[in-house]
């Protein structure tokens, strides 16, 4: 079902966390919130489940305003980041409490149990309690709980942040088929910019309660609206530098480094403050243009190595390499930097 | 297991330091069996004859007619303070009530306060509201003073319970109620337990309150019917009936301690643990 937030206001006290925000999420589409913490995500999604009452503005799914609807009545399904699993009751009586409290007859609530169970593949632990599971299979009884009674969307808030490395991995490709498989419209909470660009079809990013871009993954990690998005999304992280444009079309740094502007960006004045986005894998690859640099700091990471490079007093750039053992700390290399994928700046902050 | 440090030294301060009450209750028992010659602790008979008051009502009156007013005093008062624990605990812990601190606030200094220097204006509210010399006043006014620990306790069992569990339950559909009933309470199930029994004790245990609220004899309790048989102006004043009878008393509360101690251990525990 599509849901569309039309100027959602959310304040507590005095304080606007959310202030007239607008989103429309498509049918069946996986829908990711990212943003750091505080900036309203968790707020957003408590919002739409119901637990929240908006302060202005509507929550649409479809066309039925919900936006007055308490929780009960608004057919949402949520997976809490603790789960949020009834500990004295099994995996079963979990999964078949909010058929229970429909007045489902139990036949037909064990034949729905049983088939999400089979979907969500906890069918052996459906007689274990929550204290006998273990970490991925709650996080499954958590899914099957909140997709048996076929919500009009479902709510995951940070499912995968209790979980250890490994059943992340595992987790977030399974969360992923179980929404593909049943053809929900998602919307995922999370902080890691990972878990979103992996998960989702689209990403929101969002700051202060406000959503600063929302796409694709891939478009938004190549051609980000500002600062901010480009710095979130990329591990390791997006390097800049400060600096102004020379008369010629390039850049140049506050401690004199020059560098050609990208060819998207011309016709801007000379002498304009600007910053230059460098991404760690655009730099010591292939380009045309070769920076000259002191190696700073190495980080064999087994398939990759991470470097720092200084190229001038106080500045200096990040380079993701296939493993390499030839370059060691302190020696002079001069590595090329591929000038099409450089990013571009204003002093504001907004991409050019 | 091994310890860094020696158990015996321990165990025998404990022993040396308990002794005196262990002594005191074996003899109330071999007392209440026995009889001893004058002027001696060491019995040389052994007699059921103090015992005789359970069947024969001329000994020192109807002990169950007293056993089964206890009861149902005790009982009454387990119904009142767990049935409004339960729900009152909730509300100060979950509820945006009005003047919610105030009713904390006003629980704590309830629960500090001295309850016998309040005996006399309760006994003026019972008189004036015909509850005085009933059974019904004396239960209200005993578990009303139990209810600020039991709404204290109650509500660090809630506060224990995490919020997202009530969030899920009203997402599946599930009235405020419903999630009260089925998902919240029996997570604090041994809370209330533990207070149950804990007011269950109190109550058995009273003795001002029955013997001022309830002076006449129809409504007689066990304490305050011991205190009868323990009558000092009586010229036949009998030691050891009067430990059977009192053995006989202590006897539910310590079958129900000895059943029961591990949940009551969760009261003080803070109910963190549910």
């Amino acid at each position: 079902m599509r849901i569309i937030l039309k100027d959602f206001t959310k304040s507590f006290g005095t304080t606007t966390v959310i202030d007239r925000m607008n989103l429309e999420i498509a049918d069946g589409e996986m829908l990711a919130l990212l943003g750091p913490s505080g900036c309203g995500k968790s707020t957003t999604l408590l919002a739409i489940s119901g637990i929240h009452r908006v302060n202005g503005g509507q929550i649409l799914f479809g066309d039925r305003d919900v936006s007055d609807l308490p929780s009960q009545k608004r057919n949402v399904g949520v997976v809490f980041q603790s789960y949020a699993l009834y500990p004295h009751m099994t995996a079963y009586e979990n999964i078949a409490f909010p058929l229970q409290v429909r007045k489902m007859p139990s036949d037909e609530i064990d034949r729905q149990v049983r088939e999400i169970a089979e979907l969500t593949h906890i069918g052996p632990y459906l007689e274990r309690r929550p204290g006998q599971l273990s970490g991925g299979q709650q996080q499954r009884v958590a899914l099957a709980r909140a997709l048996v009674r076929r919500p009009d969307v479902l709510l995951l808030d940070e499912p995968l942040a209790n979980l250890d490395a490994k059943l992340r991995l595992e987790m977030r490709s399974e969360i992923r088929r179980i929404q593909k498989e049943t053809g929900i419209t998602a919307i995922l909470v999370t902080h890691d910019q990972v878990e979103a660009m992996s998960m989702s079809d689209r990403i929101a990013i969002m700051d202060q309660g406000q959503i600063l871009q929302i796409g694709e993954p891939e478009e938004m990690y190549h051609r980000p609206a500002n600062r901010f998005v480009a710095e979130f999304l990329g591990n390791p992280p997006i390097v800049f530098l400060e600096g102004r444009t020379s008369g010629d079309g390039a850049f140049e740094s506050a401690a004199g480094v020059r560098i050609p502007l990208p060819s998207h960006v011309d016709g801007l004045p000379s002498d304009r403050p600007i910053a230059l986005g460098i991404r760690p894998e655009h730099f010591g690859n292939q380009g045309r243009h070769k920076i000259r640099g002191t190696v700073r700091f190495v980080e064999p990471q087994g398939r990759e190595t991470h470097f720092d490079l200084q190229v001038a007093d106080g500045e200096i750039l990040r380079s993701v390499q296939a493993a390499r053992h030839d370059v060691t700390l302190g020696s002079e290399v001069e590595w090329p930097l591929d000038l099409d994928n450089t990013l571009v700046f204003d002093e504001r902050g907004n991409a050019l | 297991m091994s310890r860094n440090y020696a158990t015996w030294p321990l165990v025998l301060v404990l022993t040396a330091m308990s002794a005196p009450l262990i002594v005191m209750y074996l003899f109330l028992l071999i007392d209440s069996f026995s009889n001893a010659p004058a002027g001696s602790f060491i019995p040389d008979e052994f007699t059921l004859e103090h015992w005789r008051f359970l069947i024969d009502s001329g000994v020192v009156g109807n002990i169950w007619f007293a056993t089964l007013n206890t009861a149902i005093f005790s009982f009454s008062i387990v119904i009142a303070v767990v049935s409004l624990s339960a729900t009152g605990g909730y509300a100060l812990s979950r509820l945006n009530l009005p003047y919610r601190r105030f009713f904390l606030a006003g629980i704590l200094v309830m629960h500090a306060f001295p309850a016998v220097t309040l005996i006399i204006g309760v006994f003026f509210v019972l008189q004036l509201s015909g509850l005085y010399d009933t059974l019904s006043g004396v239960i209200m006014v005993k578990a009303g003073m139990i209810l600020p620990l039991g709404i204290w306790i109650m509500k660090g069992f809630y506060d224990a319970v995490p919020w997202e569990i009530e969030m899920a339950g009203v997402q599946d559909g599930a009235s405020r109620f419903t999630v009260w009933r089925r998902l919240i309470l029996p997570q604090v199930y041994p809370g209330l337990v533990a207070l149950g029994v804990f007011a269950g004790i109190e109550g058995w245990n009273e003795f001002v309150l029955p013997r001022i609220l309830v002076p006449t004899s129809d409504f007689q309790v066990l304490s305050v019917f011991l205190q009868e048989v323990s009558n000092p102006d009586s010229t036949t004043f009998n030691f050891n009936l009067f430990k059977s009878v009192g053995l006989f008393y202590t006897l539910p509360i310590m079958t129900l301690f000895i059943i029961f101690q591990n949940k009551l251990m969760n009261i003080f525990g803070g109910g963190t643990k549910g």
